[in-house]
């Protein structure tokens, strides 16, 4: 099912450049973005922040059976990536083989197109990582 | 001063040699490697397009740069295959790296030449004042009919430059410019044809030839200047042979286009090709050094550029990848895989 353009149109700089929030109550790091913090509630003060894309393999795995819209790319790897700021994301690890990667492997964000509607639909495009060699 | 304050080029992982290419079409591989100066060329990851090169190019020009992205005043996207026909991939990269919304923005083609449109339009709008720092990008994932001769060079690959005016941050200064242009049909795509048609050896001598060596003296004329004044020549550079026939035909030493002749190993990355070349001339070159740069697109027309290294380059280099960064970690692909990248068949 198609995403509604609303929707993706709100999620574009989260999407395209890994922006996300922190409280500077209690200096905690978020995403996807929130705007409130879950530890401070109203006490906290949210702002934006833009991660550095910057970060280390967490956990991965290897996706042979993929989600409508993927098939072309199968098997691909993908991974739980915690960011130099804290945070951790799942996203598509690109260029690689499983035997490529590593638990603490070094990754950077890279951007990619990540699905397309249809043939006359919209592209959509957003942050992957990729092996730092 | 009008410069460069930052570049940065991208080329996919994937390669196919034209050897690959050939014997899937009963042609001689290793004629058709020696015939076009070609040992492989790039093919773009399936999940890649003009407008992902573009912002990894973008990305590592910043780096280099070292600006804030809002202090970008203009982007400009030169490309032949820009994802969408409407809605413009310079608003994904200006998002993409930060910039704007303050900022104009606008997609160029004009075949392989719209990148250095876009450098030239910057240098413009940075010489009037209207702006600081201008980016201008050429990027393509380039398409060839499958079994046609552009199959064999038809590559992917970006290169984008930020122009400013501060003495200080540019890492060369950009002494003048001028471009040549013609209607002339040698190269073409309709609207909605998947792939570009041409005019075989029609692509040569009034088209390639006329306006690279038009342009090129042009540009000596009015810089008062000849070949033996600049230590690098880059040509565009849609196989390994055009660059150095048109060197001959000028009477240029042919070693000075070896260091910005990437095609051989990257294919021609159109919009991207003689910019990217640009860029691994400045990946070794000293200050003082002079280069001069001359693009083709077809349609036809040539933009020259001549340009002088400063000493800030030292301190730029690398804080950004090299284009030697991106020829060491590939993968060959066969044609079965290239042309599931290419999404060649009708059914995928």
């Amino acid at each position: 099912m198609e995403e509604s353009l609303a929707i993706t149109w709100r999620r574009i700089p989260e999407r395209y450049r890994l922006l996300g929030t922190r409280c500077i109550t209690c200096n905690g790091n978020y995403f996807p973005p929130r705007k409130i913090c879950p530890k401070c509630r109203r006490k906290g003060k949210i702002e934006n922040v833009q991660f550095t894309g910057k970060g280390k393999i967490y956990s991965f795995t290897t996706i042979f059976a993929p989600p409508s819209g993927f098939e072309l790319e199968a098997p691909y790897v993908f991974a739980i990536v915690e960011l130099d700021e804290g945070v951790r994301v799942t996203a598509q690890l690109v260029d690689c083989r499983e035997e490529d990667v590593k638990i603490g492997s070094i990754v950077r964000m890279v951007f990619r197109r990540i699905a397309e509607d249809s043939d006359e639909g919209l592209l959509h495009y957003g942050f992957k990582f990729a092996l730092v060699r | 001063m009008i410069g460069i304050v930052g570049y940065g080029v991208y080329v996919p992982k994937y390669r196919i040699k034209p050897e690959e290419i050939a014997r899937v079409w009963g042609e001689e591989g290793e004629r058709i490697r020696k015939g076009l100066g070609i040992e492989e060329k790039s093919v773009p990851g399936i999940d890649e397009d003009a407008a992902t090169l573009a912002v990894e190019a973008a990305r590592n020009s910043m780096a280099m740069a070292g600006i804030l992205p809002e202090k970008i005043g203009a982007l400009l996207v030169g490309s032949e295959s820009h994802p969408y026909a409407v809605k413009p991939t310079a608003t994904i990269v200006a998002e993409a790296v930060g910039a704007g919304p303050n900022i104009m923005s606008a997609d160029l083609e004009f075949a392989c030449k719209a990148g250095t449109s876009g450098m030239q339009y910057c240098m413009g709008l940075v010489g009037a004042g209207m702006i600081s720092y201008g980016m201008a990008i050429g990027t393509d994932t380039s398409q060839g009919r499958p079994g046609d001769a552009l199959e064999y060079t038809a590559g992917a690959g970006a290169a984008a430059y930020i122009i400013g005016r501060e003495k200080t941050e540019c890492i060369a200064e950009i002494l003048a410019t001028c471009s040549y242009a013609t209607d002339t049909p040698d190269f073409w795509r309709r609207q909605h044809a998947e792939f570009p048609s041409h005019g075989g050896r029609f692509t040569g001598i009034p088209a390639y030839f006329k306006h690279v060596i038009a342009s090129t003296q042009l540009l000596f004329e009015k810089t008062n200047t000849t070949a033996k004044d600049y230590d690098y020549i880059v040509f565009h550079q849609p196989n390994g042979k055009f660059p150095l026939e048109a060197a001959k035909k000028m009477g240029i030493d042919e070693g000075k286009l070896k260091l910005g002749l990437v095609t051989p190993v990257i294919g021609n990355t159109y919009s991207g090709a003689s910019i990217i070349g640009l860029a691994n001339v400045l990946d070794s070159a000293k200050a003082g050094e002079k280069i001069l740069v001359t693009s083709f697109g077809s349609g036809a027309g040539s933009d020259s550029f001549a340009i002088e290294v400063t000493d800030v380059i030292e301190s730029k280099r690398g804080k950004s990848p090299k284009l030697a960064d991106y020829l060491v970690h590939k993968e060959y692909l066969d044609y079965g895989l290239y042309v599931k990248h290419r999404k060649k068949l009708k059914s995928l």
